[in-house]
Order: C-alpha cells, then structure tokens, then sequence
C-alpha cells in the first residue's frame, strides 16, 4: 500500500464520519445522549492529545492541564461576549472592563496563545524540576490560577466568582469534531516531525539526549508551550459546551480525569487517547450514571448507589490500570490504516507495532 | 598551542566536596590520533569526560577546543575555601556551556553503561542525532515544509547505518540488540551529530576476544573515514596498545605518564599503579 493511497483512504473516513454526524444530526433529536459524548468526547480527546505530547512523548509530568484550559475558557469568554449582553454578565462589575467582542476563531486562536504565554513564563522555573517535583508545581500552579481567577479585585476582568456567559456557542457537533480534528492533527505532525524525536529521546534517556546535542530547556519548554496552547484552545471549546464559564469547575478533579484518559489510552499514543476519551466520556456521562441514583429493585433499596458513587467506581478503575493494565488500550501504538490493511492482509506487523513500547 | 591540536585540557581540577576526582590534568590531543586514557578504576577517567563534555563544571581550569576555548571556570562560592588544588586564580572566568553546546562544537561521546534510546528503533536512534544540525525551525518542521533536509537527514542516518554494517537491523528495537552490536550503534549516533573529536568511554566493556578485535579495527575505520580524533577510555590492554597513538595514564585523578605505548608499557610508575606497587614516591 503506498503512501498517496494511505492519505486517500484517510481523508475519505474522515469526510465519512463528518457526513455520517452530519445525517445523524438531521435525523436524531439534539438533545440526545449520544451527541452530548460526541461533543465532550472530541473536546477531551483534545486536551487529552495535549496533556499526552508531554507526559507521553515527552516525559514531562505535568498537572496543569486544567489551568491552562481556564486559562483558555476565560479567555475566549471575555472576548466574544457581545458588547450589549456585557452590562447583564458583569452586573456587579459596571460591565467589565473589556468592551469589544473579537470573531470565534481569533478568540480560540486567542485562548490558545494566552495560555501558552503562561506556559512559558511558568515554564522558565518550573521545567528545572524533575517528575513528580514537577507535577507538584504545576498542580500547584493550576490551583492558584483558580483561586486568582476567582477574586473580586480581578472582577472587572473575571467576573469574579460569578459566571460568564451569554458568549457565542456552537450547536452542531461538527464544530468541536473540525477544531479538535485540525488541532490533533498539528500535534501530530509535529510528533512526527524531527522536534517529536527529539521529544521522544528525552523520554528516553535525558542524559543521552543532551548528549547528542538536544538542548534540554529549549525543547522541554516548546513541548510544555505547545501542550498548553492545545489545552487552551480546548478549554474555549468546553467553555463553549458548558455555555457558562466559572472558574470553580476546573478542578485538579478535572485534570485528574484527563490523566485518566490519557493513562487508559497508552501514555504515548495519540489514538490511544483519542478512543479513551470517547469510550471515558460514554461511561461517565451514560453509561455509569445510575451509580449515581438510589435505586429500587421492587421494593429493595440497591446498597452503596448514591450521588458521588461513580467516583469510587473510577478511582477502582484508575488503581487497577495502573497495577494491572500500565500500557492502557494501545501502550505506544499506534491506530493506523497501514496497521489494519497489514492485519487485514495477514502481512506481518512491524516489529515496532508488535511490541509496543515500555514507557 | 600548535595549529592541528584538536583537544587541550589546561590545568583541570575537579573537586567534590573535599574529594578531588581530577587533580590539575593536563591532556593535549592532535588532529587524526587516537589517544587513549587508562588508570585504575576511580582514576578519574570518566570524570575527566564529564568534565570535557560539559556534564560538570570544573572547579579550576580550561578546556580548549581547535584553539579555541570552550570551557573555563574557578572556584566559586564555598568551593573558594574548600578548593586545594593548583593554579588558584590563574583562571578569572566562567564559562560552562551545557552539554549540547559542546556536541554542537563537534564533540560527540558515548557512554559507559550503553544509553540508546529504548523505545526507538536502530535507525531513529541515528536519525534523532540529526536533529542538532537541522535548520529548519519548529514551524516549518511541523508542518513538513523541510521536506529536503528532512530526505538528507534520513539518507545521511541509512548512510551511517550502512557504514557501521547495521543496515540489516534497521528497524529492530535498539535494545533488543546484542551487546557489541549496542555499542556500535552507540559510536554511530555520536558520529551522525557529525563530530571532529569523538570520546569514547570504555568502548569495549563487557566484550569478548572476538568482539574487542572487530571493535579495533572499526574504530581505526571510522578515524580514516571521517577524519576523526578519537579520545578513549579503554581497560583493554590489548586494544589500547594495539590502537592508540600515545597513552595517557591517570591514577587518583592525577596524571602519573605520558606516552607512546611502548614507553607505557615499559613505566615503573604505572605498573605500580596497576599492580599495587610500593608507592614510594
């Protein structure tokens, strides 16, 4: 199979999947479930993407995800909320200071590049620590952004602790498919650039990566930049799901979630993170629900159902992935249409895809 | 400073502590020998490496490379008062660039305990070495737009891989690879950051016989045909007599000889060192 065929067949399941959403749309009621997953499903696999190119391929432990996605989220609300609505939102504010209202697609691009300016100046002390020192400062830092975000002296700016909203959403789920789609895709592309193998020979062995003339700082810091860039831009897009904006909702609870994806798709896998995403959101928001409610069999109350019991059940879940299961769905492979036409055919796999990776 | 001197280690001490692990060496290495570095172990040895490398700052001393100098430093803060080594205040300045930038003057080196990368295959273990001569920039790589330099960088990486006769094992794992093979590997990812002086850090550990006479004709072959000058680390008395154009020795992290091999051979100063002798100096 050569590689023009390869690309053909790409685009044409992509183009696919588009028109089969599109008629899904058509025919199903919007509010059903299964657009609800689609929806959050793409908007996490992006930010799963993101968080993987640096603890994956790059072997920064970083949990900050969910500071850069408010980051992001604010960012794009203060910018599109129309300039006439701003009165009602800042009600407590004299309507905010900000009063001019920028398209959706330079306030995403805008979200994406405020959160990679944090990223950077964090960046300069943090990226010098190693593994979990690291995860420490930049959870550390996720909850301050929060806490900041969230002070009345910043209202005129923030809101402070009230909500922001009344700010252009999308209806469609094409929209977070396209956005998270071309945005996956750049990482990709860089993954597979010749920066991806530098990033990867950090993974590996620092030591010998510096050794062979990578500059340590230099590309831990693009990788950290890029990764939160991507987390911004996916922190709009949540924001324009959820069609309210408050800082409370990015938890360190939020970023936990996204390792958990991450982990359950293979740390250093793009693909494997794009599936667990969807299969994540499909069990959290469908089909896990009734852990939450008190159930009734007759007239038998179910033990142990009750608000907050999902949690349990995913804390079990991410406790025996890590003991049992560390290479998640798809450890360092790849989905590939090479893969399958290869299983397909019954041509031998590569060794690289046959035996995964031990990161 | 003679024109064709390729590596000049001036006066280097490098102290921990209160622990001196080299004690004012001085190495000078010429364009196309292959000078080797041997003493008992805890001489010294890869410290002084790590010391050239850019791995650790010295405490005192210079490092000149093709006449130029790349590294000097002086004890600073508390090593002011700890330091006891010669030539104090002799050198003013600090410059300690990171190990990165020496690679990219044209210092490549290998590693004792082998360090290739786990989860790439044996070709983009060579091709990540690459990287560092690459003009492109993180957007015109991204976006493939390098698409010719990208192509030289592969065909170079196949060329080298072709060179060392790896070109078989191309696409295995680099760590599912035999032991002499890992070291070859090693040698040629240091080669393919396009080197002038190549240090290599007991290239023939862990190897038999057979092994260790292969490696020492691959090394004379890789110094014809890439113009090296080749600083080695080696236990192997073999290798090293039959290899090396001069030989220094070191023995509690100071130089005790230095010399053709035969002169080596033939110092009463150096076999006491290897051998336990009376130390009655």
């Amino acid at each position: 199979m050569t590689k023009k065929k390869e690309t053909i067949i790409s685009v044409a399941l992509i183009a696919a999947l588009l028109i089969v959403l599109y008629v899904l749309e058509q025919i199903l009621p919007s509010t059903s479930m299964l657009f609800t997953v689609l929806k959050k499903g793409a908007i996490y696999a992006l930010v799963a993407v993101s968080m993987n190119l640096l603890n994956g391929f790059t072997g920064l432990f970083s949990l900050g995800q969910a500071g850069f996605m408010l980051l992001g989220a604010y960012t794009y609300g203060i910018l599109t909320i129309p300039v006439e609505q701003r009165e009602n939102v800042y009600m407590y504010f004299d309507g905010g200071i900000v009063q001019f209202t920028v398209p959706v697609f330079v306030a995403l691009i805008a979200a994406g590049v405020v959160a990679a300016v944090f990223a950077y100046l964090i960046g300069l002390p943090v990226l010098r620590l190693k593994s979990d020192y690291l995860a420490i400062a930049t959870l550390g830092f996720a909850e301050i952004i929060r806490a900041v975000f969230q002070w009345d002296k910043l209202g005129p700016l923030t809101n402070g602790s009230n909500l922001l909203r009344a700010y252009p959403t999308f209806n469609s789920v094409l929209f977070p498919f396209l956005v998270s789609g071309i945005c996956i895709a750049i990482i990709v592309m860089m993954i597979n650039s010749t920066y991806g193998r530098a990033f990867k020979a950090i993974r590996d062995d620092e030591v010998a990566a510096e050794a062979m003339g990578i500059n340590l700082a230099h590309h831990k810091r693009i990788a950290f930049v890029v990764s939160s860039f991507f987390a911004g831009v996916s922190g709009a897009l949540l924001a324009m799901y959820q069609t309210t904006i408050q800082a409370s909702t990015f938890k360190s609870a939020m970023t936990y979630e996204i390792l958990l994806i991450v982990v359950i798709g293979g740390i250093g896998s793009v693909t494997g993170s794009c599936i667990s995403s969807f299969l994540f959101i499909i069990f959290s928001e469908w089909i896990l629900r009734f852990l939450d409610n008190d159930t009734y069999i007759g007239s038998f109350h179910v033990p142990l159902l009750r608000a907050g019991f999902r949690k349990v059940v995913f804390s079990v879940v991410i406790m025996i992935i890590v003991l049992f299961f560390r290479q998640g769905i798809m450890g360092t492979r790849e989905f590939s249409i090479r893969g399958i036409y290869n299983f397909l055919t019954g041509k031998s796999k590569k060794k690289k895809t046959a035996k995964g990776g031990n990161a | 400073m003679s024109e064709n001197n390729v590596l000049k280690v001036e006066n280097v001490t490098m102290q921990f502590g209160g622990v001196i692990a080299v004690d004012n060496m001085n190495i000078e290495v010429n364009k196309g020998e292959i000078v080797s570095l041997i003493g008992p172990n805890g001489a010294g040895k890869t410290t002084a490496f790590n010391v050239i490398t850019g791995v650790y700052a010295p405490t005192n001393g210079a490092v000149y490379f093709q006449g130029e100098k790349i590294i000097e430093n002086h004890p600073q803060g508390k090593m002011k008062k700890l330091y006891q080594g010669e030539n104090d205040g002799k050198y003013t300045h600090s410059i300690v660039p990171t190990p990165d930038k020496i690679t990219k003057l044209g210092i490549a080196r290998t590693f004792q305990n082998i360090r290739l990368f786990k989860s790439q295959t044996v070709f983009e273990n060579i091709l990540i070495a690459k990287h560092l001569r690459r003009t492109s920039n993180l957007f015109t790589a991204t976006f493939h737009l390098n698409g010719k330099e990208e192509a030289k960088m592969r065909k170079e990486a196949e060329e080298l891989l072709r060179i060392v006769g790896l070109e078989d094992l191309r696409d295995e794992m680099a760590t599912s690879l035999p032991y002499g093979k890992q070291r070859r590997l090693e040698i040629a990812r240091a080669l393919a950051t396009e080197p002038k002086l190549l240090l290599l850090d007991e290239p023939a550990a862990g190897m038999n016989p057979q092994e260790t006479d292969d490696l020492t004709a691959f090394i004379a072959k890789i110094r014809d045909e890439f113009g090296l000058t080749i600083f080695m680390i080696e236990h192997h008395m073999d290798l090293v007599m039959e290899i090396s154009d001069r030989i220094y020795v070191l023995d509690f992290g100071k130089p005790i000889a230095e010399g053709v091999p035969e002169e080596i051979q033939n110092n009463q100063r150096v076999i006491d060192a290897y051998l336990g002798g009376a130390a009655d100096e």
